[in-house]
């Protein structure tokens, strides 16, 4: 064991320090934008506030549909689009049936459920003949896919499928219109369900978290003997404390004044989905299920000589992805209120994949942490950009492209990074190799 | 019936299902009374507009790093050249290869810069480069709506910025497409375009007859006992890189003189793709092509399209059948190949 509290000398500190900054080298560029863009939109506080909140509500849930993928060793899974096509059909499907509010939203779920399953699984297999190739497999796979979705919604709908509802229809008679008005329907079906002003929110939030915290300082005193595991650490309990202490006096004094920010809503039910997700995220990785993810993430073939059924276990992993993918495209269109039958799914993919990059994953890390603060980063992005690219340089476009180039752009910077480094582990590793010859 | 079943698995499950494919179409443009004629026309326009693009996979494919999905980097050469050439007011041929003379030396630059990336990055290149297209189109794009191009013909009135598309019709629309063109009764023959398009594949061919080629092919096809034989693998690859991002300049240019329309912004994104799937389709792999991969490809891709286009309007007015099939040729074309690679590249 390494002791803990040895003395730090300033040169390691130094070299820690460096790392640190090095290591996450990608979101501190994209803070220090992202405060660029908000000091030259020209926006205010209450404004961002509301925006930003309504993003992550939507976003979040399909960029934590990714983190399993990762564990797993399969990298970065564009094939979450395919999810997001299940969701559709199905939000397709429950609009057609004239279902709305919360009973049509957990249709939907549910319908899209047997969508999904089919698709991760074939989806999986597909990646298990492409190993070492996951990622350009998923993307092509992807856009592959989206050939077919064309062909069904557009050409079989109405003519081979049965679908009638004038609403759904083009006037042609078959095929979905290119957008599908969701207003009265699965609109806010679920972020209607549960909304409070954000300081409220803030307030109870904060107290809530400390009731945790608190929560988990007794079991750790009571059940948690010397040496055996922890937890979770005190300086961690500590600071997390502090934070959530501060996060509700900061709510409680704004529920007092007369702030603007007492007017933004915040959809508790949905971030409750998203809560949920994370918790799954982390417990997953604690049960066998989990554990067999990162070892064949860490090392494919002494999985397999442990026993474990690689092919299988990377199906189950894809199939997860793209169940929950399907679940966020979902909760993405009820709070988006319309749905862009051949657009809504295409873009889905490379946003929340740039976002989770943003936060500080790779290739082969990535945890809910990182997917939050990356989303965070990202949408605050997406939101100023046009709106600094107008007030700087007078056209909005400037901006929109530029996030353009700053999503692909990421993607490309993550992924060659990490292709650098398996170069040179693998180079290095090849010289131990010829030394021992 | 064994030597029939070797044949057929030599050309390909893949190639078969498209050829047929393709009869199918044909036989039922026929049967609702499109001239086959005016059909054989457009795919002889379309193999010389698309061939020079799907000829920059091959030095890519050969030198080892694969697929040329970054291929939107020599395209943006390629655009930047034409709009110098418009700035410069040059005119017919001079517009035509003034603008490959300008692309040429920006090629040669990002190719390289391209092939020391691709190097770094050994294992992953086709992922890389999907990626590096797509931000380069971006970051050009951002060029075109800031860059000083003045030119009326090709930016806006008002404010700053370039055209979406920028009409090229009277500077050098079809210089080459009308070159030593001829008629064989109602067949349209395109001879300047087809002409040089087959050169450039002749030089090709030449070049991979040649030491240098010999080489590269070496490093693409083993590379560990390329460099035991003294050959310098990255730098064939960069080799490789340059070459397939100068053809990819030259082939947008040759591209638009027959489209008479330059199209800026995001149109670059998928033409990596449609060049990959297209030489996928001739019957290369992601580890090996041929010149005549790219000339059997490209007919076929594009005549796929030329015929897909009349029958699909003809079947139901309004329907994108077209463009649905090219979206699902492509890709399931290159993801086949994809699942292929671990069997050492067996033959589409």
């Amino acid at each position: 064991m390494i002791k803990m509290n040895q003395v730090i000398k300033p040169r390691q500190l130094g070299v820690k320090i460096k790392e640190f900054f090095v290591s996450r080298m990608v979101t501190i560029v994209f803070i220090a934008i992202c405060l660029l863009c908000f000091r030259f939109a020209g926006l205010s506080f209450t404004f961002y506030m509301r925006d930003i909140i309504n993003r992550l509500s939507r976003n979040l849930f399909l960029i934590l549909a990714l983190i399993i993928p990762v564990l797993a060793g399969m990298g970065l899974n564009f094939a979450i689009v395919l999810g997001a096509m299940a969701g559709q059909i199905s939000v397709i499907i429950v609009t057609n049936m004239g279902i709305g509010g919360f009973p049509g939203f957990s249709l939907t779920l549910l319908i899209g459920l047997p969508f999904a399953l089919v698709f991760g699984y074939l989806i999986g297999k597909l990646l298990n003949k492409t190993k070492g190739q996951e990622m350009i497999t998923s993307l092509i796979a992807g856009f592959f896919a989206n050939g077919v979705y064309m062909f069904a919604l557009l050409i079989l709908v109405g003519t081979v499928i049965p679908l009638t509802n004038p609403v759904l229809l083009l006037s042609r008679g078959y095929g979905i219109k290119n957008t599908v008005d969701l207003q009265g329907g699965l609109k806010y079906s679920l972020d209607a369900l549960f909304q409070r002003p954000l300081p409220q929110t803030l307030f109870y939030g904060g107290l809530f978290f400390l009731l945790i915290l608190s929560i988990l300082l007794l079991i750790k005193k009571m059940y948690i003997k010397k040496g055996n595991g922890i937890l979770i650490s005190n300086a961690r309990l500590i600071g997390y404390g502090v934070l959530a202490l501060v996060i509700a006096v900061a709510g409680f004094l704004l529920q007092r004044s007369d702030s603007t920010l007492n007017t933004v809503n915040v959809p508790i039910a949905t971030f409750g989905f998203i809560a949920l997700l994370c918790l799954f995220n982390m417990f997953i990785v604690r049960t066998k299920l989990g554990q067999d993810f990162r070892a064949i993430g860490m090392n494919q073939h002494v999985a397999a000589t442990a026993g474990i059924n690689v092919n299988k276990t990377r199906v189950i992993a894809m199939v997860i992805s793209i169940v929950f993918s399907a679940w966020g495209q979902i909760i993405f269109l009820q709070n988006l209120g319309n749905l862009n039958t051949y657009g809504s799914h295409s873009q889905v993919g490379i946003f929340a994949i740039a976002a989770l990059l943003i936060g500080g994953a790779s290739v082969t890390k990535a945890t809910v942490g990182q997917g939050i603060l990356g989303a965070f980063l990202f949408h605050t992005l997406f939101m100023l950009s046009p709106m600094a690219g107008r007030n700087l340089l007078g056209d909005a476009q400037l901006g929109e492209y530029f996030r353009a180039f700053v999503a692909y752009g990421v993607i490309a910077l993550s992924l060659g990074m990490y292709a650098w480094k398996k170069q040179i582990q693998s180079s290095s590793a090849e010289e131990i190799e010829s030394d021992l010859d | 019936m064994e030597l029939l079943r070797s044949k057929l698995q030599e050309f390909g499950a893949a190639r078969t299902l498209i050829i047929m494919f393709l009869l199918l179409l044909l036989a039922i443009a026929l049967a609702v009374g499109i001239s086959p004629v005016g059909l054989l026309g457009d795919s002889l326009v379309r193999l010389g507009m698309n061939g020079v693009l799907v000829l920059a996979m091959v030095p890519a494919i050969i030198s080892g790093i694969g697929p040329n999905f970054g291929l939107p980097l020599g395209i943006v050469c390629g655009l930047l050249g034409v709009l110098v050439a418009i700035e410069l007011q040059l005119m017919k041929f001079w517009a035509v290869f003034g603008a490959m003379a300008i692309a040429l030396p920006l090629a040669l630059l990002v190719g390289w810069g391209y092939g020391i990336l691709l190097n770094r990055v050994k294992g992953s290149e086709m992922m890389v480069a999907t990626y590096v297209g797509f931000s380069a189109v971006f970051l050009m794009s951002i060029g075109w709506l800031t860059l000083p191009f003045k030119s009326p013909e090709s930016s806006w009135f008002i404010g700053g910025g370039l055209r979406v598309t920028v009409s090229i019709m009277d500077r050098m629309g079809k210089v080459l497409n009308d070159f030593l063109s001829f008629n064989i009764g109602e067949l349209v023959v395109p001879t300047g375009l087809l002409l040089f398009f087959l050169i450039l594949c002749g030089l090709m061919w030449v070049f991979l007859q040649s030491k240098a080629g010999m080489a590269m092919k070496a490093s693409g096809i083993n590379p560990r006992f390329a460099e035991a034989s003294g050959i310098n693998v990255n730098r064939n690859r960069i080799a490789g890189a340059i070459l397939s991002t100068v053809l990819g300049a030259i082939g947008i240019i040759v591209y638009a003189q027959s489209f008479t329309y330059l199209q800026l912004y995001r149109a670059p994104m998928w033409m990596g793709f449609h060049a990959v799937a297209a030489i996928l389709i001739g019957g290369a792999t992601v580890k090996t092509a041929k010149v005549s991969h790219v000339i059997l490809g490209t007919f076929l891709f594009q005549g796929l399209l030329v015929v897909a286009l009349p029958v699909a309007n003809n079947i139901m007015t309004q329907g994108n059948l077209a463009e649905i099939t090219r979206i699902i040729v492509s890709n399931g074309i290159i993801l086949y190949a994809l699942t292929q690679t671990r069997k050492g590249g067996a033959k589409l």
